[in-house]
């Protein structure tokens, strides 16, 4: 049961894998302004884009949806509810994190459809994928659903999304990182719901116990080799790791590296500063400062960090949750990543977005759910439900007075790189995955170079 | 003259009739196994996106095939590895699954073994029981610290992360005997390889991981086998066994030329679904690694689902299964050759002779035999 569980969250976790893109360079799309969190001077740089828009994009519903979204924009708050949109029945699927998730998703679209008259059936799918996929052949995939980055390029290039970012008011609110996370070929296909970024969680009993204070909290690479030999006493190792690129990656931005280049055309995942890193990692491996998850016989790296088989772990914003229903016992410390050697801070970014789909029948509807849910009010609501970290820059304020403790976690998105999107790269990916269970015996040089190999085709071919 | 166009009239209603007759089983057999296929066959020769009807995507040719089979690449060396590591699962579950049946169908059809239903129900347990759930609680069992590796403990074994543990068996052994070294592998297999894979790799032996579903595979099934075999067993006609007594046979020559021979069709049975069923194994891999460590537990069947329903490439999903349907077929074809009747075989022949008398015994032994029950 509790490692069964273990591995869903796991699972869910995961689930969200993107990569991301340095905030330095979020420079790809077309000129949407330099405001950012105020939501009147968004609504207003959408007003001026939205002629240009509404000429680029296809069927006259989209343009008449366009006009629509500018006039609700225009009215001032986020998002009103607007007058003569004809009522419709959607649908939404989605991958649950448990009913806490599910009623906080019912509670919410109820909410909008008392508003505008439409009814939305809310469906928790057992398996997203796959009954996505079976939507989409049968050409009735559900109206809206979950889609985490790492899937935008394969659903965008069979042409199943319909991309509404740039009709979408409040676009310039979003994080620059996610909006780059759900770019494909210079276009928003959807808006971010929420996002989560790693950070080291320490075990302070065990902190103290080797006679560490909180000097001794790692800044660096070496520090954190250094700290995690000291905790790796009594059958404890000082730092777990899920063995997957969803943790290493974040070692490669730490140097300056990245697995693509920022324009996401090119693989550079042999570069020498991923060798470095990687060479690091598998150093923590061979000097048993660091041993993976798997090896510790748990299924993920905060099972491990749960059950004091490891004094530290480096995991996101949903060990949160795990900790108190599961290991409610343990005292922990969250702080920032180490950097690497150049200085350069670093951390991955996971999010989902709300996907429409290119075949349902009422895209006007879903869009303006979407601008309902992505209201800072509405995704407060959220992130106290579900403990996720709202998407748009406008809820920040109210999030970290309300959730002090995640200040870590919203800081790292400033810095953050999400999942590389092109199509076919997830089996790369699972493959890099693989590779990285026998790194302690195997040469980083040698994964990394078959890793740039099959990167390079899959982006070529897309 | 009338009579005979009257008599071709009869047949002809009669061929109508029996149209009729059989529509029911051609639609259903048409709709739900025949149209599938060719659907199944133009994606595996399609661009097919998953988007809407397959019959609308384009035509690519063999290009599918040629990305798994000929192209070096990603999905090249993903097809080697399932190749390896669900051949290394035949290679092991069937004779072994067959053995074991046979063992234990041998044991229950003894005359003077007491509690028989007991055992019989015992032994078919794990047939009938999900293997959603016997998979589950084998993953309990083999975990780092679960009771496989506390039973090994008492033996001073120290026992692997069974599910987590990538590393080949066939090589571990060959390593432990040093004939080879893992850390510097011998050049001539490492440097040549087939499907994307080096020989090296394809001669690492299953992992263990995949022993542990070896284990799994061959307790859930052999239990199903166990009952062909009893029934079959009943069927040795008593009186040639009778026969071969008096003529001063041992039990092990009346096993191996009475009662193996007399078993044939069953073993052929058991052989070819054993085939089929492992080449096909899935729903251990699902719901175990799901490929995972280190794909040593991927199989054709799963990548097949992976590729389709993971990564949206139907037409290579669908090329996968084919190929793994041509795999069995050949498979079955040289078991066939291999287990065909040999009229030349000398002691054949000996008991050959007595064949009509036997047949008719066997009635007889087999209504005793209800009989005595």
């Amino acid at each position: 049961m509790s490692p069964r569980r273990m591995s869903r969250v796991a699972l869910a976790a995961t689930i969200g894998a993107v990569l991301v893109v340095s905030a330095a360079c979020g420079s790809s799309g077309t000129g949407q302004g330099t405001s950012t969190s105020s939501s009147s001077s968004s609504s207003s740089s959408q007003s001026s884009q939205s002629p240009t828009q509404s000429e680029s994009s296809t069927g006259s519903e989209t343009s008449s949806q366009s006009s629509s979204g500018t006039e609700s924009g225009s009215a001032g708050s986020s998002w009103t509810a607007p007058a003569g949109m004809p009522k419709a029945k959607l649908t939404i699927l989605f991958g649950s994190s448990g009913t806490s998730e599910t009623d906080a998703l019912k509670a919410a679209t109820a909410d909008w459809g008392k508003q505008t008259g439409s009814t939305v059936e809310v469906t928790p799918a057992s398996n997203l994928d796959q009954q996505l996929a079976q939507g989409f052949s049968s050409n009735t995939p559900p109206d809206l659903f979950y889609m985490d980055p790492s899937k935008l390029g394969t659903y965008a290039k069979a042409g199943d999304l319909w991309s509404y970012g740039d009709q979408l008011p409040n676009k310039s609110d979003f994080y620059p990182a996610l909006v780059k996370s759900f770019t494909y070929n210079g276009q928003l296909y959807c808006a971010p719901k929420d996002q989560s970024t790693l950070a080291l969680w320490i075990n302070t009993a065990d902190w103290t116990a080797a006679g560490l204070t909180d000097a001794d909290i790692p800044t660096t690479w070496d520090q954190l080799d250094a700290v995690a030999k000291k905790l790796s006493t009594g059958g404890r190792v000082g730092l777990a790791l899920s063995p997957t690129r969803d943790r290493v990656d974040a070692f490669f931005v730490q140097n300056g590296g990245y697995l693509v280049n920022d324009a996401g055309t090119a693989a550079t995942v042999n570069s020498e500063q991923n060798i470095a890193a990687l060479t690091f990692v598998k150093k923590m491996l061979t000097d048993g400062a660091m041993k993976w998850s798997s090896d510790l016989n748990t299924g993920w790296g905060g099972e491990a960090f749960g059950t004091n088989k490891s004094a530290m772990t480096i995991e996101g914003p949903w060990m949160f949750g795990a900790l108190k229903s599961d290991y409610p016992n343990i005292k922990y410390k969250i702080v920032p990543l180490p950097a690497g050697p150049t200085g350069t801070k670093g951390t991955l970014v996971f999010t989902n977005c709300w996907a429409i789909s290119a075949a349902s029948k009422n895209h006007d509807q879903a869009l303006n759910l979407v601008e309902y849910l992505t209201q800072p009010s509405v995704e407060m609501g959220f992130a106290k439900a579900f403990g996720v970290i709202p998407s748009v820059q406008s809820a920040q304020a109210e999030y970290l007075q309300q959730f002090p403790d995640n200040k870590v976690f919203v800081d790292g998105i400033a810095y953050a790189k999400g999942v590389v999107s092109a199509p076919g790269v997830a089996q790369v990916l699972a493959d890099f995955d693989s590779q990285l269970g026998s790194l302690a015996t195997g040469d980083p040089k040698t994964i990394l170079n078959s890793v740039q190999t099959n990167m390079q085709s899959a982006l070529g071919g897309s | 003259m009338s009579a005979t166009r009257s008599r071709g009239g009869i047949r002809g209603r009669e061929g109508i009739a029996g149209w009729l007759f059989i529509t029911p089983v051609v639609v259903i057999l048409g709709l739900f196994l025949l149209l599938p296929i060719i659907v199944a066959i133009w994606v595996s020769i399609s661009d097919w996106s998953g988007k809407g009807s397959p019959l609308n995507a384009s035509f690519i040719g063999a290009s599918n095939y040629e990305t798994l089979l000929v192209k070096p690449g990603l999905s090249q060396q993903d097809l080697g590895a399932s190749l390896r590591n669900n051949l290394y699962y035949v290679i092991l579950v069937v004779p072994i699954q067959t053995v074991l049946a046979l063992f234990l169908a041998t044991i229950l059809n003894a005359r003077r073994l007491k509690g028989k239903g007991f055992f019989r129900t015992a032994f078919y347990f794990p047939s009938v029981t999900s293997s959603v759930a016997i998979v589950t609680v084998f993953l309990f069992m083999f975990t780092g610290t679960g009771v496989v590796n506390q039973i090994l403990s008492w033996f001073g074994i120290h026992g692997p992360n069974w599910f987590n543990d990538p590393r080949g068996v066939l090589r571990l052994i060959l390593s432990g005997l040093h004939i080879v070294n893992t850390d510097n592998p011998p050049g001539w297999l490492t440097s040549h390889g087939f499907l994307g894979m080096s020989w090296y790799d394809w001669l690492s032996g299953p992992s263990v991981a995949m022993c542990a579903l070896i284990i799994l595979a061959v307790w859930t099934t052999g239990g199903t086998f166990m009952l062909m075999f009893l029934a079959a067993l009943q069927d040795v006609p008593d009186d040639v066994v009778e026969a071969a007594t008096v003529d001063g046979a041992t039990r092990w020559q009346i096993f191996r030329s009475v009662t193996i021979p007399a078993l044939r069709p069953t073993l052929f049975l058991v052989i070819t679904l054993g085939l089929i069923g492992t080449w096909q194994v899935f729903d251990q891999i699902y719901l175990t690694g799901q490929g995972g460590p280190a794909k040593t537990t991927l199989t054709p069947a799963f990548l097949s689902y992976q590729a389709a329903f993971g990564d949206f490439k139907w037409g290579q999903g669908a090329a996968i299964a084919f190929i793994l349907f041509a795999i069995i077929v050949v498979m079955t074809i040289i078991q066939r050759i291999v287990m065909r009747e040999r009229k030349t075989l000398p002691r054949r022949r000996r008991f050959g002779t007595a064949a009509p008398a036997g047949t008719e015994n066997t009635t007889m032994a087999a209504s005793s035999t209800g009989g005595s029950r």
